[in-house]
């Protein structure tokens, strides 16, 4: 049986990254990573990884109207719902049609109902999907085109490809760093998990967002621990998000100090337990207490 | 005039600086928080006036089992698997429903209409004359957009005006959906690894989308010196840089305007928006 914890926190930059890369290393190779915040992927700059191999990932379709062949009707215009068709005005005759890649959904109405079969509908590149080796062991990351759509169904391709990967080679851990925020990405990566580490900092914002969070892990029925990060930056506030957590039924999985060492680290392309500090002492706090 | 503020990486300080802008406006400026997930803009603005949230929804189809014959037709159109055939019987996934109303003119019976579905809401409150248009994406719906342009349409059609926009972090379609329509994107990155890496993608995004576009440096001096050689190499003008300070940091974990506590920040703040000005 493979666990997967997920990293996630609602607001960004609470230190989801720096605390996955520290797991990495404190799992000591017995784990594969997945980096699901495929639109501002991180940690491979800190796990350095070698021997890619890239998967170009394709998702959906999207319209492309063919000027030779379009009549200037404006149905398509007419039927889309998310204003993706847009008229050049000619000085005479009818308008020209054209699509705008990014407003389209791929959703097909304009090719299925244009009369003179002038909408192409190609699939659509979304990005790539990169399999590589670390010094941590085998990673699983992700690359969205930029202003692309689909970033949920990416996400789920990455944790596909990681947890195959770890079923053929035995591993019996999968960590996945995931993205900011409660939406389509976010679900994708929490879907079917064993155990999320909610990262949160002590802030109005912070805690407002991980109340948003906790409904949402609540929601899929995933069992939650929450660690503060930068705690002694308001310790009011810490103590207020643990008595949060409290409420909530989710494990209080520790606390990591307001440190420059993290920053340090990063600067230095090294995970923050490679390097000794307080901050370091905290995050392997939090991953004995995790236990995963 | 519209300015977005946006940023690849997360927890950079978007809403930093789209709060504190706007504060130091008043009431020539209205704030849309687009960061529909995790909207945070209003918790700088403690005792505005809060408005009653307007419930936003977005349709989805409804089929009538009297009328349908169960062919499938609506399922093998629906690109997002949101229909499903079982027997005679279809089933709705409203979840990936991108309510395009496809479906509902495939069907030959004529069996599919469209009811709406709530998604979310989008509330005004006012402070001193600021207000505040906030989107709030309810917990276990996966789409954003449509509720980052409800914000966006409730905003911008009453009246004309100088508007800051706080977007979501990273550069995907929640992104887009919010910068769609700026006159000007100022891009909050900070002197990190992290920081460099996402704003590059931030860059590309928002060149893909032919935005112009600036760059302000939160935690200045936290790091390194590669963000301002990048901007340096590909002459993008940083317009602030925000020093890293604690007491900014402190202040903020308690919800006040950085403009109010640190009142010697102000004219950062004025500055900034007279050289977003002077740029687009």
């Amino acid at each position: 049986m493979i666990k997967e914890l997920v990293i996630v926190s609602g607001k960004g930059g609470t230190g989801k990254t720096s605390v996955t890369a520290s797991f990495a290393v404190l799992a000591a190779g017995h784990a594969v990573l997945a980096d699901c915040d495929v639109d501002a992927a991180d940690l491979h700059l800190v796990l350095t990884p070698h021997d890619t191999t890239t998967t170009e990932f394709k998702s959906g379709h999207e319209a492309v109207i063919q000027p030779g062949k379009c009549k200037g009707c404006g149905l398509c215009a007419a039927y889309c719902r998310y204003g993706a068709v847009k008229a050049l005005k000619r000085p005479f005759g009818k308008p020209l049609y054209a699509v705008d890649p990014l407003a389209c959904e791929g959703c097909g109405v304009c090719f299925r109902f244009c009369p003179t079969g002038a909408v192409a509908f190609p699939e659509r590149l979304c990005g790539q999907r990169m399999v590589s080796e670390t010094r941590c062991g085998t990673m699983v990351h992700a690359r969205l085109g930029a202003a692309a759509e689909n970033s949920g169904k990416l996400v789920a391709s990455v944790r596909q490809e990681a947890r195959r990967l770890a079923e053929e080679s035995g591993k019996t851990l999968l960590i996945t760093d995931g993205p900011p925020g409660i939406g389509c990405p976010v679900i994708a990566s929490l879907t079917g998990a064993s155990h999320a580490l909610i990262v949160t900092e002590p802030t109005v914002s912070g805690e407002h967002d991980l109340e948003r969070v906790l409904a949402l892990t609540k929601h899929f029925g995933i069992p939650v621990s929450v660690c503060v990060n930068k705690w002694d930056i308001n310790p009011l506030m810490t103590e207020r998000i643990e008595t949060l957590v409290r409420t909530h039924g989710a494990q209080s999985a520790g606390r990591i100090r307001y440190d420059r060492a993290v920053t340090t680290a990063q600067v230095k392309g090294k995970a923050v337990v490679e390097m000794a500090s307080p901050a370091a002492d905290d995050i392997k706090n939090v991953w004995a207490k995790l236990n995963p | 005039m519209i300015v977005s503020v946006a940023s690849g990486k997360g927890g950079t300080g978007k809403t930093t600086v789209a709060v504190n802008l706007a504060s130091t406006q008043g009431s020539r400026i209205r704030l849309l928080d687009c960061d529909v997930e995790e909207p945070n803009a209003r918790l700088f603005f403690k005792g505005a006036a809060c408005g009653h949230p307007e419930t936003v929804t977005r349709p989805i189809p409804e089929v009538d089992e009297g009328q349908c014959d169960g062919c499938g037709e609506c399922s093998r159109f629906c690109e997002f698997k949101a229909l499903a055939v079982l027997g005679r019987r279809v089933l709705v996934f409203p979840e990936l429903c991108h309510g395009c109303g496809g479906c509902m003119r495939v069907c030959p019976k004529g069996a599919i209409r469209e009811i709406p579905k709530r998604i979310g809401t989008v509330s005004i409150h006012t402070a001193d004359g600021l207000s505040v248009v906030e989107g709030r994406l309810d917990v276990g719906v996966a789409m954003a957009p449509p509720l980052i342009h409800a914000v966006k349409r409730k905003a911008l059609a009453s009246e004309k005006g100088d508007t800051i926009l706080d977007a979501p972090p990273g550069t995907a379609c929640p992104v887009t959906a919010t910068l769609h329509g700026s006159d000007y994107v100022l891009l909050v990155t900070e002197p990190t690894p992290f920081g460099l890496h996402d704003l590059t993608l931030a860059v590309e995004m928002v060149r893909e989308l032919k935005l112009p576009f600036g760059v302000v440096i939160n935690r200045a001096d936290s790091g390194d010196d590669r963000v301002r050689e990048y901007c340096r190499k590909e002459w993008i003008t940083v317009l602030a840089e925000i020093p890293d300070d604690r007491r900014i940091a402190e202040a903020y974990s308690r919800g006040e305007l950085l403009v109010e506590a640190l009142p010697e920040y102000r004219t950062l703040f004025k500055h900034l928006w007279d050289k977003v000005r002077g740029q687009s």
